[in-house]
């Protein structure tokens, strides 16, 4: 061995031993972070601070903190847009999703952990094979079914003649009902889960169903919490298949609300700036919450939008 | 499916017992089939659920994409064979939006990946107030893409942030989104910024998954900074990179929110990308055999570019 390696290797054992040199690197690191965080978040800041800029104030050059604070431009934003309708219907079809999605979702994949049966694991591929379809492959044919479901919306039993499932909280919620996603989180979440409880109850007469509600469903409530925000986050965030299935202002969701503030040409951005504040406040409460469910249901399932 | 990538390594083989029926007589073979059944049936909802509003629609728009069809005519699809593909081929609007999904795709991938993974390196180590970094960084990704784009809407706008930054340099103002030449580098930077967080957090995962005594050893070794990260890091760190490149081509080529909200496609289509096209054509024009055709065009170059990827980046160790 040279010289030189000796004397590498030497001074890496030596560190080693020290542990990590103290602060050498460090501080530099912190400081292109700290950089890179405060360019991420400026324009958060800069968000909010126009949300509270009277219209007086927002021509020419806006300060970052404005001089006359007010809350008339959240006013102008529910009252211009409709925003506290478009927070309920959001709201409906966010907590419809979350309660199908924790039910349908989570027992098929406690299923296919615990209750196999022949072929399951082909069927459990294909179904969450479905999660990389592109939305714009199913865009076309999901609105034509939407609006071809029979005897609602004034459809008749062979779908036709009536708008179906079309501008309504129910055509919104349809793509949405069973993410496949969320089978596949609670079929990995159930593989590492104890057999021994489950048998105890069928031992003592207890049927399936009961098993899983009151043995495993208990246990799972981190899975639940990763399903519950995914799912709420998913339908809240999404803005072309509410654009294309909803037409009037009674079923429009958050994100379309928002998108009204273009149509009118001259964009107000104060209200704008409302607007997407309180679009974005459900969502930014739940994650400050759950920082950890979020960041590691996004590393482990791999849920990404 | 790209998810498979990062399964812990149990996925395939549940703990024993589970999969094979329990050795025995035939009493025990009937109580397998029993809860066999009852699993089957807690499936059904679900599964019957995807087949019908996923499955039957991919075979739908798989019909439709050789059919003519406008949703207001009072006759269904009719048949046109191969037509709507054919005409894809000379159609200039269709060639463009090719052309700038394809741009949108690569330059803010390669930008978002390398940033990130720089980022993901510095909250690696461990030091007080890193959890904090790695939600802040987190936060462009949890705001949904439409709020995101009307933040940089404003932003861009004639006195928006950006302007407002020239202004202090004595530079004149820069009208971002409505130059046909910058609209879709705006949109881009948008972009970048958006995906960077959750990539981080990707990266991060799969930093933290590569065994800390292979560190140990090329340190041990004498390998400097950039040996290690080139023999240790980078191969660790391949299943990881390979499902985030995979899942920003899927997610990028589908542009269409930002789209919608920050240029509606334009200047002169410079910013019309294939989602936003399919979009327009189906429910402004009416013309869903056409759109649905391109809407597989589409699903197929997704496809072909994530194996591409998947090659690419897997192919040398596999």
């Amino acid at each position: 061995m040279s010289a030189a390696a000796e004397t590498r290797r030497a001074s890496a054992l030596r560190r080693m031993r020290r542990g990590h040199a103290p602060g050498q690197g460090r501080v530099g690191s912190i400081i292109v972070l700290m950089v890179v965080t405060v360019l991420v978040l400026v324009p958060f800041a800069w968000v909010i601070s126009l949300s509270l800029t009277p219209e007086s104030e927002a021509f020419g050059s806006v300060s970052l903190i404005p001089a006359h604070p007010t809350l008339e431009n959240y006013g102008t934003a529910f009252s211009d847009a409709d925003l506290g309708r478009a927070l309920l219907n959001s709201g409906i079809v966010g907590v419809v999703t979350v309660v199908t999605n924790c039910l349908l979702a989570v027992l098929a994949g406690y299923a296919f952990a615990m209750l196999p049966f022949p072929g399951n694991r082909a069927v459990f591929y294909t179904l969450i094979s479905t999660a990389a379809i592109p939305i714009s492959v199913t865009l076309i044919p999901l609105f034509l079914m939407a609006r071809g479901i029979p005897l609602v919306g004034g459809n008749d039993i062979l779908g036709h003649g009536g708008s179906g499932l079309l501008d309504t909280l129910a055509g919104v919620i349809l793509p949405y009902i069973v993410m496949p996603m969320n089978i596949f989180l609670a079929r990995q979440f159930f593989l590492s889960a104890p057999l021994e409880m489950g048998e105890a109850a069928r031992m003592d007469g207890a049927g399936e169903l009961r098993i899983f509600f009151s043995v495993y469903l208990p246990l799972a409530k981190p899975l639940i919490a990763v399903v519950a925000i995914f799912s709420f986050t998913g339908v809240w965030d999404d803005f072309l298949w509410p654009l294309v299935v909803t037409s009037s202002q009674e079923v429009q969701t958050v994100q379309l609300a928002l998108a009204r503030f273009l149509g009118s040409g001259n964009v107000q951005y104060g209200p704008l700036m409302a607007g997407t504040v309180i679009a974005t406040l459900p969502v930014l409460v739940v994650f400050l919450f759950n920082q950890r469910s979020f960041i590691s249901g996004l590393s482990d399932g791999g849920v990404k939008g | 499916m790209a998810t498979t990538v990062i399964l812990p390594a149990d996925v395939d083989s549940p703990p024993a017992g589970r999969t094979s029926p329990e050795p025995g007589g035939v009493r025990k073979r009937r109580r397998w089939s029993r809860t066999a059944l009852i699993g089957l049936l807690f499936v059904l909802p679900a599964g019957l659920y995807i087949v019908i509003f996923q499955l039957v629609p991919v075979l739908y728009g798989l019909v439709l994409s050789f059919t003519k069809y406008s949703p207001l005519s009072r006759s269904g699809p009719v048949f046109t064979g191969i037509e709507n593909y054919t005409d894809l081929l000379s159609d200039a609007d269709f060639g463009s939006a090719l052309l700038v999904t394809g741009r949108y795709v690569l330059q803010v991938l390669p930008i978002t990946v390398i940033l990130a993974l720089g980022l993901a390196i510095l909250v690696n180590r461990p030091f007080k107030g890193v959890g904090l970094f790695r939600s802040a960084l987190y936060v462009p990704h949890i705001v949904s893409l439409t709020a995101v784009s009307m933040v940089w809407l404003w932003m861009y706008s004639q006195t928006g942030l950006f302007n407002e930054v020239l202004g202090w340099f004595g530079a004149p103002a820069q009208s971002w989104l409505l130059d046909s030449d910058s609209a879709l580098n705006a949109v881009s930077a948008m972009r970048i910024w958006k995906a960077l967080g959750s990539n981080m957090v990707l990266l991060l995962a799969g930093l933290q998954s590569i065994p800390r005594d292979l560190y140990e050893a090329a340190r041990v070794d004498g390998a400097g900074r950039w040996a290690t990260f080139r023999y240790v890091t980078l191969p660790g760190l391949r299943p990881m990179l390979v499902y985030v490149i995979a899942m920003d081509i899927i997610y990028l080529a589908q542009g269409f929110a930002e789209i919608y909200v920050l240029t509606q496609g334009g200047p002169l289509g410079s910013t019309t990308t294939v989602n936003y096209l399919i979009y327009t054509e189906a429910f402004q024009y009416n013309s869903m055999g056409s759109a649905s055709a391109m809407a597989f065009v589409l699903f197929a170059l997704i496809i072909g570019f994530s194996l591409l990827t998947i090659r690419g980046v897997m192919g040398r160790n596999r």
